[in-house]
């Protein structure tokens, strides 16, 4: 999995919200064995503390479990899966919506703008 | 029990002063970033810890014992210098640390030495520089140590360098042993520690846990660093 730790906010926890998108995306799928702990510090470049403690929350989270010898899987429970995926939207709107409020939209211009995007590419923004 | 533990630790050159006053506690199982600018006192810290250098006051103890014969085979330290002869050949090398420290892991190097390719005939000054810091690196760390002291592990090596460098410190980490890693590179280390000491002109300015003081400042550790130490 590639990821994402740009330096704001405590590592771990964006380690929680790295593996959460992999299970939304199903990077890792349902019901799948987690890389061990050392494993997943070393492909992330982080101490192996910060990986168990990003799993330990996963877990408390209920969408990891633990199998004594056999390691961590992700929860196969679809709801569940479903309910994150649904939180890390709402996640990503409500940042959206901070974002384009503080440009000075309205809800209404927001949507009416999501509706019918132009085309920014190319660098040609100021033609209008 | 702390594997290292300073109170009140002073070193002075002369009229130079290079430590004043130091407390600190590092226990096992942590990977500690020891970050300050150039001149402020990382080496001198290191060298007190493993007997190199004797406190002018204060003391420091490894595992609650002063440096001596017996620490040193508790400690597995890493110069801030290459210090191995570079005549010998690499295979000679995993010889001559096998006699000296009992707690050294051929295996283990040998394993780690295959991953890089580098051919165990070779002679040490035959090598890249790059290669020449890892094998030292990888003889460091394939000891079983209680404390390994790290002084600039990843200074003058390539980003490729540093990732293996990184890769095997977590890879040998160890939660009985404590690594102290000494640098003013932060950027590039501070996803792998667990605690951050930041030293300024012999004295201690903050001892934290790295995602504390990322969680309280909603900084990186570098961009705290940048703030504290701004010239």
């Amino acid at each position: 999995m590639e990821w994402r730790l740009d330096g704001e906010g405590p590592i771990w926890a964006q380690m929680v919200e790295n593996v959460k998108r992999g299970i939304v995306t199903g990077a890792y799928g349902p019901g799948e064995r987690l890389p061990a702990v050392r494993e997943m510090a070393l492909e992330a470049g982080v101490n192996p503390n910060t990986a168990q403690r990003a799993l330990t929350e996963l877990e408390r989270q209920g969408l990891v479990y633990a199998q004594r010898t056999a390691g961590r899987f992700v929860t196969g429970d679809a709801g569940t899966i479903e309910r994150l995926r649904r939180e890390l939207a709402d996640g990503k709107v409500r940042a959206f919506l901070e974002d384009m409020e503080a440009l000075g939209y309205s809800r209404e211009e927001i949507l009416s703008l999501i509706r019918d995007p132009r085309d920014v590419s190319g660098g040609e923004r100021h033609e209008a | 029990m702390a594997i290292l533990k300073c109170a009140g630790l002073s070193k002075r050159y002369g009229k130079v002063s290079a430590l004043e006053g130091l407390d600190l506690a590092v226990e096992p199982g942590r990977i500690v970033g020891l970050l300050g600018p150039n001149g402020s006192g990382k080496t001198t810290l290191i060298k007190l810890a493993n007997g190199l250098l004797r406190p002018s006051e204060g003391k420091v103890l490894i595992d609650g014992r002063e440096p001596g014969v017996e620490s040193k085979k508790l400690v597995s330290y890493l110069p801030e210098r290459a210090c191995l002869p570079e005549w010998m050949t690499v295979q000679g090398l995993l010889g001559f640390y096998g006699d000296f420290y009992a707690d050294f892991d051929r295996a283990a190097a040998t394993d780690m030495l295959s991953r890089l390719e580098i051919d165990p005939k070779r002679k040490l000054k035959h090598l890249s520089k790059g290669n020449r810091e890892k094998v030292q690196l990888i003889l460091v760390m394939s000891r079983k140590a209680k404390l390994y002291l790290l002084d600039e592990p990843i200074g003058g090596v390539d980003p490729a360098a540093r990732d293996f460098i990184l890769g095997t410190i977590i890879r040998s980490y160890n939660p009985e042993a404590a690594v102290i890693i000494s640098t003013h590179l932060i950027a590039d280390v501070e996803k792998v520690l667990d605690d951050v000491i930041f030293i300024s002109q012999g004295k201690l300015l903050l001892n934290a846990s790295a995602d504390d003081l990322r969680e309280q400042r909603g900084k990186s550790v570098d961009e705290v660093f940048r703030e504290v130490f701004r010239c």
